[in-house]
């Protein structure tokens, strides 16, 4: 399933900026920045439950804010993209 | 059941992969291009000069990712292994069946039935899209000398004569290699006969290239569940060949090789700037040309189509995997006899 995290988390004490790049490490660890604080992650439900628990150890629940949604099938048709960024599909064909 | 998980081929020069986090990271002069979770990786493809750090290895090692280094035509040169695993029982089973002449023989048959089974699907079905009657005779004549090979299989009594019967049909078969390239392709992609390091011609090139990757695909699946892809049935022993890999490689190469390769050519989608041509006769794929037939070939892979024994949609790529298991099935005596992939 694609799953889509976005986050804001309040940057006013150097503590919070903390927490910003290490969810953002998190975050990546599972999918791919597809804008400034929102992520795009491909993950059948076990690693769904490791990416939650892995982005939730790191935000401050009062301070910050954190949504999960998740995307439904297919994706061709409910998920578009314009503009300069494209995402990568880690489904296709992966050739570097 | 096991799920089909993405290829990563790295076919960039100089590339450096390293891990971050739980990512694998691609770099080029230390510059950081790309950026993938492991978690969609089932194994890593590296064609030509990359390098990897050793971090990356020992987890893939723990995660059960093959990762492997092909030179530029797909040739092997290396490959990662961690610790010795799989079921010692099973190996053990695995060995002692080799030393059964009848054991060994009847896996060949197997085995040898199932690529010929397989090649004569090719054959008809070339005869079916092809348009001159001459040659539909001519394929469906093949196609028939195959089915008697087939029969005459079923009681080869000798390893020798099922490598008698191998040989036959293969002669058979590759005579038809120019009569399924459509007429219009048959310039560029002229079939002179197999020949190996180095192919010697368009078409060869690109079905050598395509049984490395098929190759390494079968050994990735027995190693997967704890076979020794050394030690084979009907190919012959002999130290650093994966035998057991070209066993089991034989149901699959019509299907997911030759069929794939005369796809690639029938429908344009290689052409003669795709090849290298090198002094002495060589010629290979380049860059443009390899990119081409492995987005394919993973592409194909994640077709499904029903299984004849296990009666279920799976994935193409999942073939070898599902095969070895059902050969693991066998050698421990679970089941009375291996069937191999008949492709309908």
């Amino acid at each position: 399933m694609l799953i889509l995290v976005s986050y804001d988390v309040s940057t006013e004490t150097a503590a919070g900026r903390k927490r910003l790049r290490r969810v953002a490490k998190a975050c990546k660890n599972y999918g791919q920045r597809v804008q400034k604080s929102v992520f795009e992650c491909k993950v059948d439900a076990a690693t769904y439950e490791l990416l939650k628990d892995a982005v939730l150890k790191e935000i401050s629940l009062t301070e910050d804010n954190l949504r999960i949604y998740r995307l439904t099938e297919p994706l061709s048709k409910n998920v578009q993209e314009f503009g300069k960024f494209k995402a990568v599909d880690f489904d296709a064909p992966l050739i570097l | 059941m096991r799920q089909l998980l993405n290829t990563l081929y790295i076919s960039t020069d100089e590339a450096y992969l390293r891990l971050e986090g739980e990512t694998l990271v691609m770099s080029v002069d230390k510059v950081k291009r790309h950026q993938v979770p492991l978690h969609h990786l089932g194994a890593i493809v590296c064609l030509g000069r990359v390098g990897m750090s050793p971090q990356l290895m020992a987890r893939c090692m723990s995660d059960g990712r093959s990762i492997v280094w092909l030179d530029e035509n797909g040739r092997f040169q290396a490959r990662v292994e961690g610790p010795v695993n799989g079921n010692i029982l099973l190996r053990q089973a695995q060995f002692r069946a080799a030393d059964q002449v009848d054991k060994a023989l009847m896996l060949s048959k197997c085995f040898i039935a199932g690529k010929l089974r397989n090649s004569r699907n090719v054959l008809m079905r070339s005869a079916r899209d092809n348009p001159n009657e001459v040659e539909r005779e001519q394929l469906a004549k093949a196609a028939k000398a195959l089915a008697i090979n087939l029969r005459n299989l079923e009681h080869a009594e000798s390893a020798a004569s099922v490598l008698g019967l191998e040989g036959d049909a293969g002669r058979v078969y590759f005579e038809q290699m120019n009569t399924m390239i459509k007429p219009a392709m048959r310039n560029t992609f002229e079939y002179k006969g197999r020949s190996r390091r180095p192919p010697k011609d368009n078409v060869n090139a690109l079905i050598s290239f395509l049984y490395a990757l098929i190759l390494n695909d079968c050994r990735s699946a027995l190693e997967t569940v704890g076979l020794d892809p050394q030690l084979g049935f009907f190919h012959e022993v002999r130290p650093g060949r994966p035998s057991l890999a070209l066993d089991l490689m034989e149901e699959f190469r019509a299907v997911l090789g030759d069929r794939l390769a005369l796809t690639l050519i029938n429908r344009g989608q290689l052409q003669h700037g795709d090849f290298d041509y090198r002094e002495g006769g060589a010629v290979y794929l380049n860059d443009k040309g390899r990119q081409t037939v492995v987005r394919t070939y993973q592409e194909r892979k994640k077709e499904t189509l029903q299984h004849p024994v296990l009666e279920t949609e799976v994935e193409i790529g999942l073939l070898p995997l599902l095969q070895a298991r059902m050969l693991a099935r066998y050698l421990r005596g679970d089941v009375e006899t291996y069937i191999p992939f008949f492709n309908k």
